[in-house]
């Protein structure tokens, strides 16, 4: 929990009808944080920002800013600011006269406005004579530009982001969120940034808060949560995962056909799985080895290769065990594993590598 | 292939062009012919002169004129006003209930434009259906509201109402709901995002409303002649007299091309004005 938040949310609760969107969530973000929430769709993000700008209200809970309650304050009152998922730029008006619309209305004198506005539009690395463009006839990325420019000219204490990459191609939304994370170390400004991409939470955040069916199942920074997830859920939302149910008695950790070495590391991991109600192991692909004939490691599982799939710079192998079950392996091109599909393969990793979920029940899938 | 399509497609449109050619433009051209030409003349043959024009000015003709814009800007002002929130409310709150506004609105459109506004007349004239019944009930009457210019443009608003608000309705549903959020996020008050997001984006709606009801109030009469009791006379009124009683028809002719050039004037610069694709960003 951050010593000193700029936003809390306290047991934030949103109902539609039946259904309940947030289930009371509470929440701090630390000033000057780049915060994203991830989650699936339906997971209950959208529903935050929504309620942090204004544009719906609460069912019950509080939103504070600093020392003030802002959930009963409207939305064009809240010194808070969102770039939309669709950018939602006035098509009306000139790539200018978008820029200045919140200065306007504050009823800068229009020289001023103006000043700011091409500061603004130079700070986003778009030539000043671009002011007087339409913004129909902006391309996609100069249009995220602009976007952020009108939310900057805002001056809000928080800048919220509602998916506002989704629709761009790969190689423009791989260099905006660069431009973003840049952006933000340059305004110092706080960012809370809503995706579901899982790629633009790990390149941008400081912090990393995983939704799921209006709850927060880990807020953690991105090390922690791909590392260490509190679920299988986690776990297999933040990327390629192997996941065994495991049991432990006598120090020996067992199940899935999985071979633990008796030793120190292996022991601790079998304490806790023994603890445990319920227990997965969880192992990233990039740490698993194929074994060479008479190499051993912590955690051992034989079977067959499956599948060879070229990534790019990656390669994934698909091991199926003898309990029918498909564990991806992934190499770097240049440490590639010369074997061919059929071939039986022993792989192996380390205790430190792996790491323990606990109290979750192994049947629960991905919504 | 697309040559002969080009072809196939002049050659099947040439029946409809023929009949266009000569029920539209061949009475317009006939029309503009005889408002150059002598007074009460039922010939083409005759030599051009302006004197149904004179005539028009001399005696007057050009206040029915004046009073007949008057009324349609009028009238076009208060469906305007009127028609925006209920437009609003079908375009972006009521959803399936616009339906049923819709169907409402139009099946007043399946009674005649006579029989409707007599309805009014009888609900509004002295003894009529209000007054009548409030004299009864109370013993106090009043001056029945009949027969006033301001009679005369509820009439035009009443009868015209559907064609502002189906245009209306339609340029505000244009308005994306996000620019709206991101005026109000942006510190827009409701009054602003009015002003500045829906106004400017719901224009082309706004445009196509007021031009519809504006040419067709400039061009009524019946609501003058029956609500109005001739309080003021409509252009169209003095159009049909000089045609019909007065056997006048270059009068009739230069009244009606007087009318044609300015209400044309006013649509095809509005039309000029509106740039659909601007606006909503698709040039």
């Amino acid at each position: 929990m951050p010593a000193n938040p700029i936003l809390r949310l306290k047991s934030v609760r949103k109902t539609f009808g039946h259904f309940t969107a947030l289930h009371g969530i509470d929440l701090a973000i630390e000033e000057g944080e780049f915060f994203t929430i991830v989650g699936p769709s339906g997971s209950g993000k959208s529903t935050i920002i929504r309620l942090l700008v204004g544009m719906d209200e609460l069912t019950s809970g509080e939103i504070w800013l600093r020392d003030k309650r802002i959930d009963q304050i409207p939305a064009n009152l809240r010194p808070t600011c969102m770039v939309f998922q669709s950018l939602a730029l006035f098509p009306h008006m000139s790539v200018g006269q978008n820029i200045e619309f919140p200065l306007k209305l504050r009823k800068i004198d229009p020289a001023k406005r103006k000043a700011r506005a091409i500061e603004l539009l130079q700070l986003l690395h778009l030539p000043a004579s671009y002011y007087d463009k339409r913004v129909t006839e902006c391309s996609g990325g100069e249009r995220q530009r602009v976007a952020l420019a009108r939310a900057l000219a805002f001056d809000p204490e928080i800048l919220f982001f509602d998916e506002p990459l989704s629709a761009l191609d790969y190689r423009l939304r791989k260099s905006l969120e660069k431009e973003l994370k840049d952006l933000h170390a340059r305004t110092g400004k706080t960012f809370v940034y809503i995706t579901h991409s899982l790629e633009e939470a790990l390149v941008m955040s400081d912090r990393i808060a995983i939704m799921k069916s209006g709850r927060f199942e880990q807020i953690s920074d991105a090390d922690e949560i791909y590392s260490k997830p509190v679920s299988r859920f986690v776990a297999e939302f933040m990327g390629e995962v192997n996941l065994f149910q495991v049991t432990a008695s006598d120090g020996r950790i067992e199940g899935a056909g999985l071979i633990a070495a008796p030793g120190d590391a292996t022991s601790t991991m079998a304490e806790r799985i023994t603890a445990a109600r319920d227990a997965t192991l969880m192992i990233r692909p990039e740490y698993v080895q194929f074994l060479a004939d008479g190499q051993v490691a912590d955690f051992e599982i034989s079977g067959t290769l499956n599948g060879i799939y070229a990534l790019g710079s990656r390669i994934h192998y698909e091991v199926k065990t003898g309990s029918g079950q498909i564990l991806t392996v992934e190499k770097l091109r240049e440490d590639r594993y010369d074997g061919s599909q059929g071939d039986t393969v022993r792989l192996g990793w380390s205790a430190a590598s792996a790491h323990v979920i606990e109290d979750t029940p192994f049947e629960e899938k991905v919504a | 292939m697309k040559r002969l399509d080009g072809k196939l497609g002049t050659l099947a449109s040439l029946p409809m062009l023929v009949v266009l050619a000569l029920a539209f433009i061949a009475p317009l051209g006939l029309v503009a012919i005889f408002s150059i030409l002598p007074e009460k003349v039922f010939s083409i043959v005759n030599m051009p002169n302006f004197s149904a024009f004179k005539t028009m000015v001399n005696q007057g003709y050009y206040k029915s004129l004046l009073w007949s814009l008057f009324m349609a800007f009028a009238a076009s002002t208060i469906l305007f006003i009127i028609c925006w929130p209920l437009a609003y409310g079908m375009a972006k709150v009521f959803k399936r209930f616009a339906l049923i506004i819709t169907i409402a609105v139009v099946m007043s459109l399946f009674v005649s434009e006579n029989i409707r506004l007599f309805g009014w007349v009888l609900t509004l004239m002295k003894g009529g259906l209000i007054e009548g019944y409030l004299r009864h009930w109370t013993g106090v009457g009043f001056e029945s509201p009949l027969y006033n210019v301001g009679i005369i443009i509820f009439g035009i608003v009443y009868v015209y109402l559907p064609f502002m608000l189906f245009p209306l309705a339609q340029g505000i549903s244009m308005v994306p709901e996000d620019a709206r959020q991101a005026a109000r996020d942006l510190g827009a008050t409701r009054w602003q995002v009015l002003t500045q997001i829906d106004l400017p984006l719901a224009a082309p709606g706004i445009m196509v409303g007021y031009l519809l009801t504006f040419v067709l109030a400039a061009g009524a009469m019946a609501e003058a002649k029956i609500l109005g009791g001739r309080a003021v006379i409509a252009i169209a009124d003095d159009i049909q007299t000089a045609f019909t009683y007065g056997q006048n028809w270059p009068l009739g002719s230069a009244l009606s091309m007087v009318l044609i050039v300015l209400i044309g004037t006013l649509a095809i610069y509005g039309i000029a004005k509106i740039d659909l694709d601007k606006i909503m960003g698709r040039d």
